[in-house]
């Protein structure tokens, strides 16, 4: 695009970004912090999963956006449109052509490969912030692994309901060193972290904030033995495609309590569906 | 090949502008607003919107107004989106407001200062009532003309420094921090904090300001001097190896004086708080200058009690173009977490009414 | 401003960086396997290729760089086309050292910012070829084997490395254009 570097971001700040990233590599799960930039979207929008896909994209790249699953979605759609502005790469809706996956809210269906990267958009990268605000408070609990107050909380919500109340952004341990936020995906989605083939990185923007969980990496959602990690999904099938191992949506049809059920991950549905 | 799926998505963004562009014209019958205008008389609100956007350049910040419609949040994250691109030639040297042509100053704590006080092109004491003649455009009066050129005007800080009753600011040669460039961390020292506050938003640091007037951090404040006036932008280019000017913009510095009890190691003193913003923003540099004190709390010995002592409260949550893309983002879909939200609601009171049931 | 040294840098630098990082990204998350970020790249000798690929892509003003003397031929090259600063060793972002050096002369972050460990560029005999390696640890889906001449004492040195964890070095082993990563979060063993 006239007047904008390949990708938006100018060179420096792309280096600065990568030597982020491999710092995050080496180091899974832990949030390294860099200096974000102002993006022409808004913070909260997916300004650090931009700023990570922008970093790492080249011509050769095909890139598929997710809000939510599903491709068309508006600020996927936007997100989508700026990259193929600015970068003029190749963008595709299919999740085994794509090279580079940037998502909200969604890990897809499909399995992924060794030579796929996933980004991710996240709002609050601190997994500890409900327990305590103070960032720098938090970067101290992290420095000495004292997760205590993180598992005294699970536990309190198993005496008191039953069960762990939390049904997305549930925290995970990655490779047994550090509590870290796998984004606002569902619960349902947290397995298909563990061991993944494809590289996950996870953008920050606001938070300023950039981590990894590097392929085949260790990735265990908190649990107590008595107590296993369940991931849940709605109980049916997807109203188009039949499918029963999918997430599904709800979508209200009317105002008299009609509803069905479809797939969140778009693609996944239409591929089988045809 | 791969393609780009043409959906409801990129139809309804499309017509979304489309009909935001034809809005934000209003009445074609009506001329349009030239950025002229809007720089040369809606001043406050570009000084505004470039403190916000941490960039002088008083054209681009009328595009923006323009541009957003008169939002000022949205005008300074325009023109910050722009910032960021540019590159950078290199540093200014420090600004000396010393030697600024003032064309505002007074001070509340002398009853009168060596250069004077001077009210400036001050609303402060007029009457607020709305000026009717304004809706037909009438030329306003005259203004008069100091018949004296303007005397040399110390800061009044550094008068209370030479009697020893200012607590000194050492000088530092350690190039700044920039936190445009790095992420903030915490503690963060006074001039990443200044930086933070230099482009908070207007209303937060107002309110937080206040706070500590009401008690919540208290610093027994007095309005040592505000000026505002010109000051000469100097550059000392690689190579050349001598400083030259490039300009001058108009600034607002204010420095508060606040009551010190002293320490372990030094007696009672004032302590200064700093505030500085572009162009004529009174409101917007006394409130910096309350928070600044205020942050200053840990390293004075002082108890930290109160929000606006709290560096780091302050500064994550003084960024307009942060909080609101936080903030409204909650508009984007959300569908996916609530239904697994949903879903577990419903099973947690399917279990309960199955145990009330027992 | 530094003299305008003899030889180019990347060509590309847009594109030539872009896909130098993404070599380096793919060693880095998977250890021990052999990229050639830049394999065209004309550095001056005695630096390796991957080593001279690897800085252009990653370095710049904001990163302190420490040389071993050996690559003084290759000063005004990297000082070009990097403007990257050197600093002393204990404070370098990049170390580009000719033998092992020693763990604690080194930059090891700290616990609450074990990210600020230094990158150690270290130039080998050989990469797929000498001792066989164990490797294990994130990045790699099971233990794996991998061959290079690395220095003596080099599993010493990246015992203690490793059990710093989180804090540590990252190290970036290159052979001419070759290139293979060996983050601080892999176990290594002879095999």
């Amino acid at each position: 695009m006239r007047g904008y570097n390949f990708a938006y971001l100018d060179e420096q700040t792309k280096r600065m970004i990568r030597r982020a990233i491999l710092k995050a590599v080496a180091i899974p799960g832990h949030q390294v912090p860099f200096g974000g930039r102002e993006m022409p979207l808004p913070y909260g929008w997916g300004t650090g999963g931009i700023q990570v896909t922008a970093a790492i994209l080249g011509p050769q790249d095909v890139l598929k956006v997710i809000d939510q699953g599903a491709d068309d979605t508006t600020n996927a759609v936007s997100i989508r449109r700026f990259f193929a502005r600015v970068a003029g790469i190749a963008t595709t809706t299919r999740t085994t052509e794509a090279s580079v996956i940037q998502t909200r809210h969604r890990i897809p269906e499909t399995k992924l490969r060794a030579d796929q990267i996933l980004v991710y958009q996240v709002p609050q990268p601190e997994p500890l912030y409900r327990l305590e605000p103070s960032r720098v408070a938090a970067r101290r609990l992290h420095a000495l692994a004292e997760y205590g107050a993180m598992h005294v909380r699970l536990y309190e919500d198993i005496a008191r309901l039953g069960a762990v109340a939390i049904s997305y952004d549930y925290p995970v341990l990655v490779n047994r060193r550090y509590i870290t936020s796998p984004s606002p995906i569902p619960a349902f989605d947290n397995p298909k972290l563990h061991r993944m083939a494809a590289l996950q990185l996870f953008g920050a923007g606001r938070e300023k904030r950039i981590y990894a969980i590097p392929p085949y990496t260790e990735v265990r959602s908190l649990d107590f033995e008595d107590h296993p990690f369940r991931p849940h999904r709605a109980d049916g099938a997807c109203a188009l495609c039949g499918a029963r191992d999918s997430y599904l949506d709800e979508v209200l049809t009317d105002d008299r309590g009609g509803r069905m059920f479809v797939c969140s991950d778009t693609d996944y549905c239409a591929g089988r569906a045809a | 090949m791969a393609y780009v799926a043409v959906k409801g998505g990129e139809r309804a963004i499309d017509a979304a502008h489309a009909w935001r562009e034809a809005a934000r014209r209003g009445d074609p019958a009506v001329p349009a607003l030239s950025t002229a205008q809007i720089a040369g008389q809606l001043g406050r609100a570009v000084e505004r919107v470039m403190a916000e956007a941490s960039l002088h350049d008083p054209v681009l910040a009328a595009l923006a107004i323009r541009q957003a419609e008169g939002d000022l949040i949205e005008a300074a994250f325009l023109l910050r989106a722009f910032r960021t691109t540019l590159p950078r030639f290199g540093a200014a040297l420090p600004l000396e407001t010393g030697r600024m042509a003032v064309r505002r100053r007074v001070s509340a704590i002398f009853k009168d200062v060596p250069g004077g006080q001077i009210l400036g092109p001050t609303t402060d004491y007029t009457h607020r009532l709305l000026d009717f003649t304004l809706l037909d455009d009438a030329p306003p009066p005259a203004a008069p003309r100091a018949s004296d050129p303007v005397e040399a005007m110390p800061r009044v800080a550094e008068l209370l420094a030479a009697e020893g009753l200012l607590r000194p600011e050492p000088a530092s040669e350690v190039t700044p921090f920039d936190l445009t460039r790095e992420a903030l961390a915490h503690p963060a020292p006074r001039d990443a904090r200044l930086q933070g506050l230099a482009r908070g938003d207007e209303g937060f640091l107002l309110g937080m300001g206040y706070s500590t007037q009401r008690g919540y951090g208290g610093s027994h404040p007095f309005a040592g001097e505000i000026r505002m006036g010109a000051v000469s932008v100097e550059l000392v280019p690689d190579e050349l190896g001598f400083p030259i000017d490039i300009g001058e913009v108009v600034l607002t510095e204010c420095q508060m004086v606040n009551q010190f009890h002293g320490g372990k190691t030094e007696p009672a003193c004032f302590t200064a708080g700093y505030g500085l913003a572009f162009g004529q923003a009174d409101r917007r540099a006394m409130a910096m200058a309350l928070l600044d004190r205020a942050m200053q709390a840990e390293e004075l010995g002082e108890a930290v009690t109160a929000p606006a002592q709290n560096p780091e409260f302050v500064l994550a949550h003084a960024d307009n173009i942060e909080a609101t893309g936080f903030v409204e983002h909650l508009k984007l879909p959300h569908y996916v977490d609530f239904q697994s939200e949903a879903e577990a609601v419903r099973r947690l009171r399917a279990a309960a009414l199955a145990k009330a049931a027992e | 401003m530094s003299a305008v040294p003899d030889l180019p840098g990347f060509p590309d630098p847009v594109t030539d960086a872009q896909a130098a990082f993404r070599a380096i990204l793919w060693a880095q998350s998977h250890p021990g396997a052999i990229v050639a970020p830049a394999p065209t790249l004309a550095v001056p000798p005695p630096l390796p290729i991957a080593a001279g690929a690897l800085l252009l892509t990653l370095a710049d003003a904001d990163t302190g760089l420490w040389l071993d003397p050996i690559f003084a031929p290759a000063r005004a090259w990297l000082r070009f086309h990097t403007g990257a600063p050197e600093v002393p060793l204990s404070r370098a972002g990049f170390v580009l050292a000719a033998g092992l050096p020693a763990l604690d002369t080194i930059g090891l972050g700290s616990d609450e910012a074990p990210q600020d460990g230094a990158s150690l560029i270290l130039p080998v005999a050989a990469l797929g070829e000498g001792t066989r390696w164990r490797l294990s640890g994130p990045g790699l889906a099971a233990s794996t084997d991998f061959a290079a001449a690395l220095p003596e004492g080099f599993a010493a040195f990246w015992a203690a490395n490793h059990a710093l964890f989180p804090r540590g070095v990252d190290v970036f082993l290159c052979a001419g254009p070759r290139l293979a990563a060996l983050p601080r979060s892999a176990a290594l063993e002879v095999a």
